[in-house]
């Protein structure tokens, strides 16, 4: 009889353990090694840490792991990491400009100095599935071939060739000594300064994202983008110890950076002149790169000039519904028992049908005696 | 030895500096009841909108002396409230209790015990939604300028809505309130039949929105009033039936659905109440014997 919730804790930790036995699958089979993760799923670690805002691979495969390679509940795992993680320094701003490029592509131009880098793209591999993947053996070692010549070591934005004739807005002078809004430890507020934003969208989820970047170039939000430049390659981030008063690098990171341009026709005040939108996800994430452009320069309109008119201007729409974690988390939470409010409701609609009954049995009686 | 430093992490989770934050938001809450305070809300291992905010307040305000309570729905045994008993007993390692008097720390969701509290027990509630205007007014820019102005028409107007096209106020849980006649105030979705225990209650009331990252508060003998109209008087529910278990005409019911026919039986959502009538000799009409005929006590499940 009535028993339906109770036995709560034997009830969770059976659960946890069909869990552990549904992630293992058949024990016939070679359990996954978390080092193969890292390096034969490198695209869901790289998402995992863009989105868990953790840069280690070993940690997010580790949590690919657990999650049976759910991409949002290893995000949350990683989240959660990292809120007991003590922080020790705050590190300079990455100089993309010398990143040891991997790839690097700019749609503005036919050739940019350094030259267009193709680089590992599934852009031009025809989707087909490749069944050598599947077959026993597997692939082996598969090797590219060596270009005949190196790389320059840096590689100048595309976009500092628009700078230099004014075409495009000058970047933010280098706020640095100015302390950076940091979403991890203070909550969102508005009207939310770009860092705010950006960190945001580069925590944000990929999926959303995405739809809010498709949805501007769809009629609701009027962009008109070109991809300035999307480079992939490691770059060296530094850190600043007060004891010392200079500099040190302490390791390298892969990341995506993508420079947007976007037309702006200009106001009274000021001449036409392209504007950019910026992306920068960890690992290699040009979907998540291009989309975060996109809407961080939707939501710069209020700064432009421009009429906030679509979802993905709309900082507050955009900024309080961007993170999969907390939408995860709300929206699943409906799966809680909710029947002491249910009951409140089950009693307000009984008393509402039997006021309504009442009513128009009174009403039939009325107008019967009428006629 | 305790179980956090078995667990790996500091004494209930959260490092000492964060604590530090949170107790400061806490102390700026309780010095303007029903302000909602921002605060730099953690991500904590359980997920949004399970809790987090009554967590991260709860571990913020907790000792290794305090006992702690936690319910859902009222009851101790539903599977939410274990997790997260469990989450306290792993990384705090304090003593949990079921007796609402026994307990110095009660995280609730969705009720408020039927037994009064008293002086020196704090009640920590979970909050989905902060924001009594949010439905009203889905900015946040906005509604914070209607607190600031204390522009409450708005929530009135609707009221008003509801007696205009129902007859009633139709809202039965998160029942607007104004507290210490300053701010309205969302108390979190509890029956509206809890309404009036928050009214100059001697314990010290602390809400914790995680997802939202708010924290808002009572202090202790403080007026927090339902928003109604003089000739349309708050009201909280009432039932026809007594609990079937302990026979309480007191207490708010579930009702609990026993067949597939149309059979259902109501029973106090507070189970400690419950059980502590029956303890002392009060019986429903279901209470000794079930309708299965097995001699068993229906609300005997273990919780621990």
């Amino acid at each position: 009889m009535y028993v339906a919730v109770k036995g709560g804790e034997r009830a969770i930790l059976n659960s946890h353990k069909l869990v552990a036995e549904e992630r293992r699958g058949d024990p016939a089979l070679a359990e996954l090694d978390v080092r193969q993760i890292v390096e034969q799923f490198r695209l869901a670690v790289d998402r995992v840490m863009t989105e868990g805002s953790v840069y280690d691979p070993e940690l997010a495969a580790l949590a690919l792991k657990q999650a049976q390679g759910d991409a949002v509940e290893a995000i949350f795992l990683l989240r959660a990491y990292r809120t007991t993680l003590p922080r020790f320094a705050v590190s300079r701003p990455i100089e993309t400009r010398r990143m040891a490029v991997r790839r690097r592509v700019s749609a503005a131009y036919k050739d940019v100095p350094g030259g267009q880098v193709l680089g590992p793209t599934y852009d031009y591999t025809h989707r087909l599935l490749d069944f050598a993947l599947a077959a026993e053996g597997g692939v082996g070692a598969p090797e590219a071939d060596l270009a005949e010549e190196t790389l320059p070591d840096a590689m100048p934005p595309v976009l500092d060739i628009l700078d230099g004739e004014n075409l495009i807005e000058r970047e933010f002078a280098d706020r640095e000594g100015e302390s950076v809004f940091d979403l991890t430890r203070e909550s969102l507020s508005f009207p939310a300064g770009r860092d705010q934003r950006l960190q945001n969208l580069a925590r944000g989820d990929e999926g959303f994202v995405l739809g809010l970047a498709y949805s501007t170039t769809r009629g609701y939000g009027g962009s008109h983008p070109f991809v300035g430049e999307v480079r992939l390659g490691e770059t060296a981030v530094e850190i600043t110890p007060e004891e010392l008063g200079f500099s040190i690098e302490i390791g390298d990171i892969t990341v995506t950076e993508c420079q947007m341009i976007n037309q702006f026709k200009g106001t009274a005040e000021k001449p036409a002149q392209f504007t950019r939108g910026y992306g920068l996800s960890f690992g290699h994430g040009e979907r998540k790169a291009m989309s975060m452009a996109l809407v961080d320069r939707a939501m710069r309109c209020r700064e432009l000039g421009e009429d906030a008119l679509y979802p993905a201007q709309d900082e507050e729409f955009v900024l309080s519904h961007s993170d999969n974690i907390e939408a995860v988390g709300f929206v699943t939470h409906f799966k809680l028992p909710h029947y002491v409010d249910f009951q409140a409701e089950l009693e307000l609609v009984r008393r509402l049908r039997a006021e309504h009954a009442t009513r128009v049995g009174r009403d039939g009686e009325l107008r019967e005696a009428a006629e | 030895m305790s179980g956090a430093r078995e667990s790996g992490y500091n004494f209930a989770y959260l490092d000492e500096q964060t604590k530090r934050m949170i107790r400061r938001t806490l102390l700026k809450a309780l010095a303007a009841p029903g302000y909602q305070a921002p605060f730099g809300g953690r991500e904590m291992p359980l997920a949004y909108g399970w809790g987090t905010g009554g967590i991260q307040v709860t571990a913020s305000v907790i000792g290794p002396e305090d006992v702690l309570k936690v319910i859902d729905q009222g009851a101790d045994d539903t599977t939410n409230a274990v997790s997260i008993r469990r989450f306290f007993q792993l990384v705090a390692d304090v003593e949990t209790t079921e007796a609402t008097e026994k307990a110095t720390v009660i995280q609730t969701r969705h009720r408020i015990p039927e037994a009064p509290l008293e002086e020196g027990q704090i009640i920590v509630y979970q909050v989905p939604q902060p924001e009594p205007l949010r439905h009203l007014e889905p900015r946040e820019v906005e509604t914070r300028k209607m607190h600031a102005y204390a522009e409450y028409g708005l929530m009135q107007v609707r009221l008003y809505e509801d007696i205009a096209r129902y007859g009633h106020i139709a809202t039965t849980y998160d029942y607007p309130v104004m507290v210490n006649g300053r701010y309205l105030m969302a108390p979190s979705p509890i029956p509206k039949f809890d309404n009036p225990k928050m009214q100059d209650n001697p314990a010290i009331q602390l809400f914790g929105a995680g997802r939202e990252k708010r924290i808002y508060a009572i202090p202790p003998y403080t007026s927090v009033r339902s928003l109604d109209f003089e000739d349309h008087p708050f009201r909280t529910q009432s039932w026809d039936q007594r609990c079937a278990l302990c026979d309480a005409d007191d207490s708010y019911l579930d009702e609990v659905i026993t067949d597939d026919r149309g059979g259902r039986m109501f029973v106090c959502s507070d189970t400690d109440y419950c059980a502590r009538r029956r303890a002392n000799g009060h019986v429903g009409a279901q209470g000794a014997i079930d309708p299965v005929g097995e001699k068993t006590d229906a609300l005997s499940g273990d919780a621990q």
